[in-house]
């Protein structure tokens, strides 16, 4: 603790990253890092950021998982199958028989992108797949508004799919009486995926105006959705937010973790991964803490080691679901003598206040 | 510890108390009666001249939870305008229309408050309303859990379950949130917009359960009385917004059939279809029907003008009223079988015609109304406008001549439709004392908050005198809480956490059977991890003391 302590008190601006913690861990590493003028980002801000975004700049309408498993009678996935990281999605809001409203229950998947993901279990649900590059998604759902708002759109289709299909997916859209397009921002990697995201919503809100449709965006995990929520209700920003100047100015360019070890900014880096023991820190010169699950092997090694606990496992804590919307108790499935993050930072800002 | 406050004038509706030159003892955080003249004072401060209140207490401002937390992530540019540094003292946050949690608790302490109540906690979400209510420093909080569109309610009451049952449903919500009231928003209304219904009148049978919004208000206000809640059912009513609303907002009234029944930010139900414009001012018939409803109170939800955010469960009216917003965004979810939330950020502007005439009704309606126990000082924060701008509202109720003067300044076509010139009315010191304090505190069972009576929580604010109303009100002298001077000044001076406030009515556990199945069914979240836990509130708050009301069942 000390070590990590001298470390920062040294830093003249520490990186806070990784950040893959519970809902203590990420009060505590925020408190830390607006004492030390600190930068935060999550590991996956890169993928965050895209949601981020569209909601600053337009906003979206959207649902949450029981309304998915009750409702939907459409799904629209797009993108990538999001089956690879939300491994129970289709068992548990789709491909359900029962909900309060129809005694058999039928929501049909229509695969917008790649289709479904190799390897995954088949679906018992009737699916379609409308196959498109995920650079051209952006471009075919800005035909499918103009398609659902009547207006005109280009004879010869787009991204490699005739007007002919567009225009029955289209249909099929308005038809759904509760249709859900559902993402998961980090599959949407291509050049300014935003905009991905923006044409995503913008569709949906279209849809919006004689039906109800709306977007289901998934976060990803590593606490992204955690940390999201407790800085915004500190500070009114997510990751990629530096206190430099003693508060809170967000810039989701200049403060990514790559840029600041790249650039030199950072000099100083405490890495947290209480999740996982594969997330480790990107390889840097710069002096590191790392706050990690215990049995993660770094390379190169840093300078200071915390082995942590898992939340969920070690100890009890608070998530939030991959639907930003419930905060979740996770109990303590074992008896572990290590610590929390909150506790480890604890004991780092003890041993700061004898620096 | 005791501290003696001498010679201030104190100002303690809850005893009748107008003005009267008295010394205030605290001992330990509490007032108590004058001590044995051998007693040593730690402390003394001289208030001579100094006005004596309790702390102002909120009852109705959106501080924490999800839709609080979209409206912070939608928002950069208006928390760039207000950025909050950190010091010594005091926590880094952000400030203006949709304030991080830190900024809140600060800023509500300088301004003299004490306590705040969050009016909208889906149940689902209560979790994370309290969590962020846990991080707002110095105020005690509390919250209101959300019924009316929540599919398991709306099942019972089409099964035509009794009312004992819908009861301890009510009383299991509120033991499972930790909250200490219950709303209802545009009843049954944010479940017919899942089934693509844009509109939702009173009497208007849900399309999928066949119930109407006066069925549910019927219900829970009947539920509200049996388990013997202090605060009554808090309503927002159908028909946000809408021009001609006011008699869904008289039938809401009625709905309650002598019950008692809060209508919430009736601003904005309060609209007429009268003029060129087909949009008028109903201040007086609304207030006409609550002076003589006395089982009916209300909170304003006073707009003012310049740049805010609206955040609601009100789905449907959000949605209706997405393309109204400036800057030109919003958010609209459903929610978990639970209910919704949408957040619009909106400009009101004193030259536009509708924005003009919604500040002159809320105004007509605080000058209408008879009983200040009956009609609260809200903006709905951040809805109408911000909280920090209650004092620029305290000096438009107690100048009548800087009201005017405002008055002469806005739109003319909503000028000419108000009657706000020829009301003569200003409030006195001590009415703002009974909107602000003592009638909050009564209206929510808040014994020892809201009064300088002996044993009350010394929760107290001195105010010096000044012409100025509104730079008296934003930067009282004095603020104590729980004993300890946390603010001189407008400025902090010593941080805690507050305590939570929740109700405990007692309930047949046999619901919780009912429930399990339900969530098994049919949610994508245990039951077992929908209630939250006594030790987890300890931990969301800082070891804030979580205080349970008990209630005393109005049936056998």
């Amino acid at each position: 603790m000390s070590g990590a302590a001298r470390l920062l008190h040294a830093a003249r601006q520490p990186l806070f990253a990784g950040l893959g913690t519970d809902v203590g861990g990420s009060r505590a590493i925020v408190r830390l890092a607006e004492r030390c003028g600190g930068v935060l980002d999550h590991m996956n801000s890169a993928a965050g950021v895209r949601d981020t975004m569209v909601l600053q700049d337009s906003g979206w309408i959207a649902t949450t998982l029981s309304e998915v498993r009750n409702r939907a009678d459409l799904l629209v996935v797009a993108g990538r199958d999001v089956v690879g990281r939300f491994p129970r999605f289709y068992e548990r809001c789709i491909t359900n028989t029962e909900s309060m409203f129809s005694g058999e229950r039928r929501c049909e998947i229509v695969f917008l992108g790649e289709g479904p993901a190799e390897g995954a279990p088949p679906l018992a649900a009737a699916v379609t797949v409308v196959p498109c590059a995920m650079e051209q998604l952006r471009g075919v759902c800005a035909v499918l508004r103009a398609l659902v708002a009547g207006r005109r759109a280009p004879t010869m289709g787009v991204g490699g799919l005739p007007l002919d299909v567009l225009k029955s997916l289209a249909e099929r859209m308005q038809a759904a009486r509760y249709g859900v397009l559902a993402w998961s921002a980090a599959e949407l990697n291509v050049p300014h995926g935003e905009l991905t995201v923006q044409a995503l919503c913008e569709l949906v809100t279209e849809l919006g105006r004689r039906t109800r449709f709306s977007g289901l965006p998934l976060a990803g995990g590593d606490g992204d959705a955690t940390f999201e929520s407790v800085h915004l209700w500190h500070s009114g920003f997510g990751a990629r937010t530096g206190y430099g100047r003693g508060y809170a100015v967000y810039d989701p360019y200049h403060f990514s973790t790559a840029r600041m070890l790249d650039s030199g900014e950072a000099d100083a880096l405490v890495w947290i991964s209480s999740f996982s023991e594969t997330r480790t820190p990107p390889a840097t010169a710069v002096p590191t803490v790392v706050l990690g699950r215990a049995g993660m092997s770094c390379a190169p090694e840093p300078a200071v080691f915390i082995p942590v606990g898992t939340p969920g496992l070690d100890h009890p804590g608070h998530l939030f679901r991959t639907d930003r919307v419930v905060a979740l108790p996770l109990a303590g499935l074992r008896t572990s003598r290590l610590p929390t993050v909150a506790q480890a930072i604890e004991a780092i800002e003890g041993a700061l206040a004898c620096c | 510890m005791l501290l003696k406050l001498t010679r201030g004038t104190v100002v303690d509706p809850a005893h009748g108390v107008d003005g009267v030159i008295r010394d205030v003892y605290v001992r330990d955080g509490r007032i108590v009666a004058a001590p044995a003249p051998d007693d040593r004072i730690d402390r003394e401060y001289d208030l001579a001249g100094r006005i004596v209140m309790a702390g102002a207490i909120d009852m109705h401002t959106h501080i924490g939870g999800g839709k609080v937390n979209i409206a912070r992530a939608m928002l950069p540019e208006d928390h760039r305008g207000d950025p909050v540094p950190r010091t010594e003292l005091t926590r880094a946050s952000c400030g203006h229309a949709a304030p991080g949690t830190f900024a809140a608790g600060y800023r509500y302490a300088e301004m003299g408050y004490t306590a705040c109540f969050e009016p909208a906690v889906l149940p689902v979400n209560a979790r994370q309303a309290h969590l962020e209510m846990g991080d707002t420093p110095i105020v005690d909080k509390g919250g209101y859990a959300m019924l009316g569109s929540d599919d398991f309610l709306l099942r019972l009451m089409a099964s035509g379950a009794e009312q004992a049952l819908i009861n301890d449903y009510v009383a299991w919500t509120l033991h499972a949130t930790r909250c200490i009231a219950i709303k209802v928003v545009n009843p049954g209304g944010i479940s017919a917009f899942k089934f693509n219904e844009r509109t939702m009148q009173l009497d208007e049978a849900h399309p999928y359960y066949g119930v109407t919004p006066r069925d549910i208000l019927r219900t829970l206000s009947r539920a509200v009385h049996d388990l013997g809640l202090a605060h009554p059912l808090h309503v927002h009513s159908s028909n946000l917004g809408v021009p001609g609303n006011v008699d869904t907002t008289l039938g809401t009234m009625e709905a309650a059939e002598g019950l008692p029944i809060h209508l919430t930010h009736v601003q904005f139900h309060s609209y007429g279809t009268e003029g060129d414009r087909k949009f008028s001012s109903a201040a007086a018939r609304i207030a006409e029907a609550i002076n003589r409803s006395p089982n009916v109170s209300c909170d304003v939800g006073q707009i003012l003008f310049g740049q805010t955010v609206t955040a609601s469960g009100d789905t449907m009216s959000q949605h209706r009223n997405a393309p109204h917003g400036r800057p030109r965004k919003s958010v609209v979810m459903d929610i978990e079988c639970d209910a919704g939330c949408g957040v619009v950020p909106f400009r009101y502007r004193d030259r536009n015609f509708v924005n003009a005439l919604q500040w002159a009704i809320g105004l007509e309606l605080f000058l209408m109304v008879d009983d200040p126990w009956r009609v609260f000082l809200t903006t709905d924060h951040p809805n109408g406008a911000p909280f920090t701008t209650y004092p620029h509202l305290i000096r438009l109720l107690m100048d009548r001549s800087f009201r005017n003067e405002r008055l002469a300044t806005i739109n003319p076509a909503a000028q000419a439709m108000t009657t706000l010139g020829s009301l003569d009315r200003e409030y006195s010191l001590y009415e703002i004392a009974i909107l602000t304090r003592a009638a909050p505190a009564r209206i929510l069972g808040l014994a020892d908050r809201g009064h300088l009576g002996v044993g009350a929580a010394a929760d107290i604010t001195v105010y010096r005198r000044q012409d100025d109303l509104e730079r008296m009100f934003t930067a009282p002298e004095y603020v104590f809480k729980d004993g300890e001077v946390v603010a001189r000044n407008g400025r902090i001076v010593q941080t805690t956490w507050g305590r939570f406030h929740a109700a405990a009515p007692e309930f047949d556990r046999g619901i919780e059977r009912r429930l399990k199945e339900y969530f098994d069914r049919y949610h994508t979240i245990r039951f077992g991890n929908f209630g939250i836990a006594e030790d987890e509130m300890a931990s969301f708050g800082h070891g804030a003391e979580l205080v349970s009301h008990a209630c005393r069942r109005r049936t056998p």
